[in-house]
């Protein structure tokens, strides 16, 4: 590998911008993501910040089960977000459906519908667990894929 | 000639300045926020980052504008530095703080027009207070070359207090500080999300942010001239401004922009043109 591309690597490792939707969570995970983000966890140790927009991101935070309602919205924003890109599945939820997974209008986990990197299960998930699957999920930019492991 | 490689080489190392400033801003800012904050080459990662994004544009303007923006700021830096005239200064820098809006404007998006247009508006507030600035400058070290206070044996300062108070609004501005980030805010925490650079991604975002490097290194120069008499004082003076504009980003809230005019068309111009009439007699 080549000098340039190995600071490439490093530089997208050491800059992952994340963008977090919420597909119908019970708002648990959510919050326990925006707690990342407080000085206790403050997740811009590791250069993370939160954005707004997809155009900006390189990490997909999907939090609830996907329903006929916003599947297309979550396809939407992963099909805006530039390569290389990553997605992490944060809660119970977001993995399976969760306690959600047979409702008429839940279509189930967030693989459903776009491809998932790193897992991150619990009821909700902890900011450690999450910090974790997105630590997990920059192995993706210079270490090739790790499609579907667990957090 | 001299003069022209002179400030070739250092304009080559001012990004590196720029975004140490930039890291040393976050770590500070972090700080203050009782964070821990992230490491201090964080912008240039995030830079080098951004620019191995796959190239995702919505307008080819938006792509031409970021050029535009950084050639702009690191022209109007490299005038500053070769000891040029300090009005040539301004209306370079003013091409490369305009050309970022033109591309926000080019894309249909709600966010990014509001963003534009704000930016147009951030710029019609600070560019008249900038200009009378640096006549004040001009007219009080008797030049308008830029390496002109340098020659004087007395600082700027006491002749200039308010044309200096008015500096540190425009600063505010350039910086994209609170409270004056109305169109792009650092922070991505207004309702605009990040305004005027929601469609600037990838490659463009990076060379908007190296812009905004030179643009922080060239309002801190601009600074440094009020006490250009002694190395010391000019560089306790520019410690001054951006730790007071840190300090003034987290204490304040955002102003609207209807309250960012006023300041800048009320306070800002009058300060300076008292300061200007002041010194022409």
């Amino acid at each position: 590998m080549n000098i340039f591309k190995k600071i490439t690597n490093l530089a997208r490792r050491k800059s992952p911008w994340i963008l977090h939707y919420d597909c119908s969570s019970c708002n648990g995970c959510d919050i326990e993501i925006l707690a990342c983000l407080t000085p206790l966890y403050d997740v811009e140790r590791f250069g993370a910040v939160n954005v707004g927009n997809p155009l900006h991101a390189d990490v997909l935070l999907v939090t609830g089960s996907v329903n006929l309602r916003n599947a297309d919205v979550l396809k939407e924003l992963y099909r805006q977000m530039p390569d290389p890109k990553a997605v992490v599945a944060v809660g119970a939820c977001a993995l399976s459906g969760g306690v959600f997974h047979d409702a008429y209008n839940v279509l189930g986990g967030v693989d459903k519908i776009i491809p998932v990197d790193v897992y991150v299960p619990g009821c909700p998930a902890t900011p450690e667990s999450v910090l974790d699957g997105v630590i997990m999920a920059l192995d993706k930019f210079g270490h090739g894929s790790n499609q579907g492991e667990n957090a | 000639m001299t003069n022209l490689l002179i400030g070739l080489i250092v304009l080559c190392f001012t990004p590196f300045l720029g975004g140490l400033i930039q890291g040393m801003d976050r770590i500070l800012t972090a700080r203050v926020q009782r964070r821990v904050g992230p490491p201090l080459l964080q912008p240039f990662f995030d830079v080098i980052k951004l620019w191995a994004k796959e190239p995702l544009f919505t307008s080819a303007m938006t792509d031409f504008c970021a050029w535009g923006g950084l050639v702009g700021s690191a022209a109007a830096l490299g005038l500053f530095i070769t000891g040029q005239d300090l009005l040539l200064v301004f209306f370079t820098q003013a091409v490369g703080a305009g050309l970022p809006a033109v591309g926000a404007l080019a894309s249909p998006s709600p966010y990014s027009q509001t963003g534009g247009q704000r930016e147009l508006l951030q710029l019609a507030a600070y560019e008249p207070v900038l200009l009378l600035i640096l006549a004040c400058v001009g007219q009080a070290s008797g030049s308008f070359a830029s390496w002109a206070p340098l020659a004087l044996s007395e600082p700027l300062l006491p002749q200039l207090p308010l044309a200096f108070a008015a500096l540190l609004l425009v600063t505010g501005i350039k910086f994209r500080k609170s409270p004056f980030d109305t169109a792009a805010s650092a922070h991505a925490h207004q309702e605009l999300v990040r305004g005027m650079y929601t469609e600037y991604s990838g490659r463009s975002l990076a060379l908007l942010e190296v812009a905004h490097w030179l643009d922080t290194v060239l309002l801190l120069g601009i600074c440094a001239l009020f006490w250009a008499s002694n190395l010391w004082c000019m560089a306790l003076v520019v410690a001054l401004v951006w730790l007071g504009e840190i300090v003034l980003d987290n204490a304040s809230a955002r102003l609207t922009w209807p309250w960012l005019l006023a300041v800048f068309w009320g306070p800002g111009l009058i300060l300076t043109a008292v300061n200007l009439a002041w010194v022409v007699w």
